[in-house]
């Protein structure tokens, strides 16, 4: 039982992680929101329209502050409803990927066999990749329509190479992704079914119960806690992605949400839309997170 | 029916050798109870029996009928795990009737032999629940309501008390007591507690470092053990061994006196069980001996007493620790 002094105590040091975390967040939120609702261009010759200048905010013209314009713009830009769904089946199909193969790769790892834990750690290995380097060696030694490993693949076979990105970006960046995701569930997933109770197998060998029965209402029962785990995690990242569709040069097919703002913030150098943009996609996430956490999180229940 | 033999059964892991050989016949509707130290090699058998380890050498049999290569659903035995093992995901219903399913068994055929069992088993009211909702005791109760909804020739008992707690250990000993009457089934039981094996088995079978010590009644163990081993293990408190082990005498058949006896001794502690007052007296050069005594017996620590051993009762051993039978 916590005392009235821990207690006291316990807020004292757990005070400068909280007011950190606090600024650390708040302050750019803030400054998002504030920058969202101006007319705030850098190309714009008149520069005061910034946080450099607050009392020139309201001139006379009154021309700095944009109200929702920057919103009904970027909503209203088609280029916002084709990277808004290229984010959804980005997290969609890298999501379905990593469980499905995820598992099957677990099940796999779990089995006992010569070299064990060098497989599993060089399974672990795509994980620890940074994403613009798993990229490079995407874009120029696999999926290369000259030089990839892929098109060599395919030419051994006597089929026609495929320019992967120019043809199929998001399968591309999809098959990327995903290279990088499915290690990270199959490592949750083989914990949890290293922790499967022994005598429950056995229960269900007396039981005489079939392999794939044993899976479906044995193991994978077991795993729906740690899935919703992987799901969770992954679709907070996958909404994030940005490195693979950038040095992959797919932004014009495949760009998702996150590269739309880069693109209004960085190359066309309005702050404003970059803003209203950054505000409209976190207000997304959110509501992804919630019907998330409405669909599955009840899984993480005791 | 439920017979079941073991011929020469070999288990080794590697050079480690569990079971060097055990030969042992099981009648139909027998209790069975493996006793023995922990390490003993007696759930390492019983899993041979249910066919979870598989056999190093020698042949099991089932009612005449080798089955030392038969999956384990097959053999026709249930199992109650010291775990339970129940699948936790599953309610109450679910967890009894997964065997008859597995068995393809109509829904309607698992429904009624799953009201049934519960009924047997006082479980009817939780059927909806899952095994996380459930105390220590109704968990033991729904892994034995798996156990007999599939009707098997022979239960399989690995040392399922051992989770529970003292007062509810003596219920579930009686419950699965008056089971095996009512149903009149074979079992095996594993444990290491010898007041369970004494109370509960038509046969106790002595296991130790992998060997089978001695197989027979309760009250054949008791009143004539093969060796030291068996004589020490079973009966509560532990039999006393005097000049180098080669005699032995159970606390109970000693009489102790102020006045007259064989032996003198000194009473160090007194364990006062209300019907039975247990004495620990030290005896000088036999060394440390348990005496038995009435409930009303108020010996002192510290008072000088004489003890008289039954000479009837007394047991004998050569110095290899087998018995000798006078």
């Amino acid at each position: 039982m916590a005392t009235q002094q821990t207690r006291t105590l316990g807020r004292f040091a757990v005070a400068p992680s909280v007011i950190s975390l606090f600024l650390w967040m708040i302050v750019p939120l803030a400054m998002t929101i504030y920058f969202s609702f101006l007319r705030y261009n850098l190309l714009d010759p008149n520069y005061a329209c910034s946080l450099m200048h607050p009392d020139q905010l309201l001139d006379g013209a009154n021309r700095c502050l944009a109200g929702f314009t920057n919103y009904t713009y970027f909503m209203t830009d088609p280029a916002f409803f084709k990277a808004m769904g290229n984010s959804l089946k980005l997290v969609a199909w890298v999501l379905a990927i990593s469980v499905v193969f995820g598992t099957l790769l677990a099940l796999l790892l779990d089995q006992a066999f010569y070299g064990q834990a060098v497989v599993r750690l060089l399974m672990i290995a795509p994980f620890l990749v940074m994403p613009t380097v798993s990229a490079l060696v995407w874009k120029n030694m696999m999926l290369n329509p000259v030089s990839g490993m892929i098109a060599y693949l395919f030419k051994s076979v006597g089929l026609q190479p495929i320019d992967w990105f120019a043809h199929y970006p998001l399968a591309a960046v999809i098959l990327m992704v995903s290279w990088q995701w499915v290690p990270f569930a199959t490592l949750i997933l083989l914990t949890s079914l290293q922790s499967l109770d022994g005598e429950q197998k056995e229960a269900a060998e007396m039981d005489g119960t079939p392999p794939l029965s044993y899976f479906w209402y044995i193991v994978l029962p077991h795993l729906i806690r740690p899935m919703t785990v992987v799901i969770l995690i992954e679709t907070i990242f996958l909404l994030n992605v940005f490195a693979e569709i950038y040095v992959s040069g797919t932004a014009g097919t495949a760009g998702n949400l996150p590269f739309l703002v880069y693109q209004y913030g960085l190359i066309a150098n309005d702050i404003g839309g970059a803003s209203a943009g950054g505000i409209i996609a976190v207000i997304l996430a959110n509501i992804v997170a919630f019907f998330l956490m409405r669909m599955i999180g009840k899984n993480l229940d005791a | 029916m439920g017979t079941i033999s073991l011929k020469k059964v070999h288990k080794a892991f590697g050079a480690t050798v569990i079971i060097p050989s055990a030969d042992l016949d099981i009648k139909n509707g027998e209790f069975v109870v493996f006793v023995g130290p922990s390490g003993c090699g007696k759930s390492t058998l019983l899993r041979m029996i249910a066919g979870l380890e598989d056999l190093t050498s020698g042949q099991i049999f089932i009612d005449g009928k080798d089955v030392s290569d038969t999956p384990p659903s097959k053999r026709g035995l249930s199992m109650v795990f010291q775990s339970y093992a129940l699948y936790p995901h599953m309610s109450v219903r679910n967890n009894i009737g997964f065997g008859l399913k597995m068995a393809g068994e109509s829904k309607e055929m698992i429904d009624g032999k799953v009201a049934k069992a519960a009924a047997t088993l006082n479980l009817t009211d939780y059927l909806d629940r899952k095994p996380g909702q459930l105390s220590g005791g109704q968990r033991q109760r729904v892994a034995i309501g798996r156990a007999i909804v599939r009707q098997p020739e022979g239960f399989l008992f690995d040392e399922p008390l051992s989770n529970l707690d003292a007062a509810l250990r003596v219920n579930m000993r009686i419950f699965i007591m008056q089971l095996h009457q009512d149903l009149g089934t074979t079992m095996i039981y594993v444990t290491h507690d010898q007041v369970e094996a004494m109370t509960m088995a038509d046969r106790i079978v002595v296991l130790n470092k992998g060997n089978i010590e001695q197989v027979g009644s309760p009250l054949e163990l008791y009143n004539k053990p093969n060796s030291v081993f068996v004589a020490g293990f079973i009966g509560s408190p532990k039999m006393n061994f005097v000049e180098n082990n080669t005699i032995g005498i159970r606390p109970e058949h000693i009489e102790i006196s102020e006045k007259k006896g064989d032996w003198q001794g000194k009473v160090l502690l007194s364990e006062h069980l209300g019907s039975d007052t247990f004495l620990h007296v030290d005896a000088g050069a036999r060394g440390r001996l348990t005496v038995r005594a009435s409930g009303e017996n108020t010996f002192a620590p510290g008072t000088n007493v004489w003890m008289t051993p039954d000479k009837s009762r007394m047991h004998y051993f050569d110095k290899d620790g087998r018995a000798i039978h006078k």
